[in-house]
């Protein structure tokens, strides 16, 4: 039933799932089909054949223009952000032990949103806003920490890293609801757009600095990809296999923190994807992180590209936040969840 | 293995105080004790799970404690009391798990992994069963599964902590015949932590009775098991028979109402 590939070669060894694969391809597939249909789409439509030509052989200035300046830069970023937070939601539900584990009900959303509604709030108007990013970013690094410190009693068991989370979370939120209404009201909606979460006006040094930061992460979660799933052992199972689980689970915490953390800094707080997207790669692919983390992935950058498609095709001239999309889509899914969870 | 004045508590309170024991190699030991006397936590221990807050635990004549978490999964594995398995996880993957102390980045499904993880199947006869997910198996299978896992591991030392918890009696019968073939054939060392006195009587070589933060009594079964020891370690009237088919003795326990 399950067919699987081994391949060994003098020290190397692996199995793959050949399922797993197959789907993969198909997803991947998929993804690109969305992006050029993406592509296509807008106040000036295409055909998904003429955008190749443009992509390819160039054309008219103008509607190259529209294309790779305009629509791939913030395509791309999409993409980038939706992969980030999906990852970051599958390391957490593995690690926490619990599928209701994400980036945003664990403080480390919040965190990066109190600090970027400061930073708009108080310091946009002396530095601009090139360091939002960074802002939003330590925000999420801090709030991580913060709740690792809390929970923290001869080692950090998952039940207390929830609790603590959910509490530092709702903290930061008051900050920054305080926070929004003290602060000038030019600034105020900008910082409403940014905590919807929106890819909106993207060039391509947004893409760019957020596909930098993840070059960074990507070899971390590569070495410690076979950690994941020992992770979701008791604590005294995976010790007794020979697992260091406190210092894993700090590492993990640590990379998922650091992908939640850059995709919102430059995609603003979108929430779900990061809780909904591992969910729907679960279903698609049997348990192994590599196979469910490539395929969250792909599912979390559809989810946004396509919210953010939606956002900016359905009402136009409007150009409406991807977030809101992600939180329509993903909501009534979110409850189908629920009801439909087995235990 | 044994241990030397090893002393066990969480903060102030000690559960185990100096306790000297050795646990002969090749052979099935069991624990028995009252409920909180401190089994579990004495087998947590030998398997390095909980620091001693003094003493320590000799493994092949080295402390554990001075050991790598990896060096002594290759030596002991231990199966907790009622594990859960990952949400999703197949038999044949669960089992796959056991095989983490020899596996690096490189290294993750070498051919030595797939002998034995296809030979851990084979002994607990779950091998009909590997495609199926565990959350779906029935409690016997599910603990020979977990058995299966800690076999997979390749270890000389086998802890189980109530190995035989939610089962019904067939199935208790199955694991502990399943433990004893595995002692018989492989000579694998078993430390187990019982509460059926009369099975653990019939498959322990070397039985240990925890009370009062120590060994209170420890040797064969027929030896050390006693209506005075019943009604100390237990507080629990009783009457000790021999098994009329094994010769183990046998436990018949009575409360208030005493026999004619």
């Amino acid at each position: 039933m399950h067919k699987s590939l081994t391949l060994r070669s003098g020290g190397f060894s692996r199995r793959i799932d050949l399922a797993t694969l197959w789907r993969l391809l198909v997803a991947l597939v998929l993804t690109l089909l969305v992006m050029l249909g993406a592509l296509s789409l807008g106040k000036v439509n295409l055909s998904p054949l003429k955008v190749l030509e443009l992509l390819w052989h160039g054309g008219d200035d103008q509607l190259v223009f529209i294309v790779e300046q305009l629509r791939l830069p913030r395509l791309v970023l999409a993409a980038l952000v939706g992969a980030a937070l999906s990852i970051s939601g599958l390391i957490l539900q593995s690690i926490i032990r619990n599928p209701l584990a994400s980036p945003d009900l664990l403080g480390i959303t919040s965190g990066a949103s109190a600090a970027a509604v400061i930073y708009l709030s108080f310091f946009s108007m002396l530095f601009g806003s090139q360091f939002l990013p960074l802002a939003a970013m330590l925000g999420a690094g801090l709030a991580a920490l913060a709740i690792y410190l809390l929970a923290w009693q001869r080692g950090a068991s998952p039940l207390r890293l929830v609790l603590i989370g959910v509490g530092v979370s709702a903290l930061l939120m008051a900050v920054t609801t305080f926070t929004l209404v003290f602060s000038p009201l030019t600034t105020t909606l900008s910082a409403y757009v940014w905590l919807t979460g929106s890819v909106y006006g993207a060039n391509w040094s947004e893409p760019r600095a957020l596909a930098g930061c993840l070059l960074i992460i990507m070899p971390l979660l590569v070495l410690l990809a076979r950690q994941v799933r020992v992770q979701q052992l008791d604590d005294a199972l995976a010790q007794g296999i020979g697992v260091q689980v406190q210092w894993l689970r700090a590492a993990l915490l640590l990379v998922s923190a650091a992908l939640a953390g850059a995709a919102v800094a430059w995609g603003g707080a979108i929430a779900f994807v990061g809780l909904i997207a591992p969910h729907i790669a679960k279903r698609l692919v049997a348990p192994g992180f590599a196979g469910q983390a490539v395929m969250a992935a792909l599912v979390g950058a559809n989810v946004v590209m396509l919210a953010d498609l939606i956002g900016r095709t359905l009402f136009l001239p409007l150009d409406l936040p991807a977030g809101i999309f992600v939180a329509v889509l993903g909501t009534p899914y979110f409850l189908y969840l629920l009801i439909n969870q087995p235990h | 293995m044994e241990t030397q004045q090893l002393t066990l508590g969480y903060q102030r309170q000690v559960i185990i105080d100096a306790l000297d024991l050795q646990l002969p190699a090749g052979k099935i030991s069991v624990l028995i004790g009252s409920n909180g006397c401190g089994k579990s936590t004495l087998l947590k221990s030998l398997a390095r799970l909980l620091k001693p807050q003094q003493g320590s635990v000799i493994l092949n004549g080295m402390d554990i404690q001075r050991r790598s978490t990896a060096a002594v999964a290759r030596e002991l594995a231990i199966l907790p009391q009622t594990p859960s398995a990952p949400e999703g996880i197949t038999v044949r993957q669960l089992v796959a798990l056991g095989r983490y102390p020899y596996q690096s980045w490189m290294q993750q499904w070498s051919a030595d992994d797939e002998a034995m993880v296809e030979r851990a199947l084979r002994q607990t006869g779950v091998q009909d069963l590997v495609d199926r997910p565990v959350d779906d198996l029935s409690g016997g299978q599910r603990q020979r599964v977990w058995i299966a896992m800690t076999l997979a591991q390749d270890t000389d030392i086998v802890l189980l902590d109530e190995p035989t918890t939610y089962l019904d009696l067939a199935h208790q019968i199955e694991v502990l015949d399943l433990l004893r073939d595995l002692n018989r054939q492989e000579g694998k060392t078993i430390v187990m932590v019982l509460h059926d006195l009369n099975l653990a009587c019939r498959y322990a070589d070397h039985m240990v009775a925890v009370h009062q933060r120590t060994a209170f009594a420890q040797g064969r079964p027929a030896d050390i098991l006693t209506e005075a020891l019943v009604k100390q370690v237990f507080d629990l009237n009783c009457r000790i028979i021999a098994d009329p088919f094994f010769g183990t003795p046998l436990c018949i326990p009575f409360g208030r109402e005493l026999p004619q």
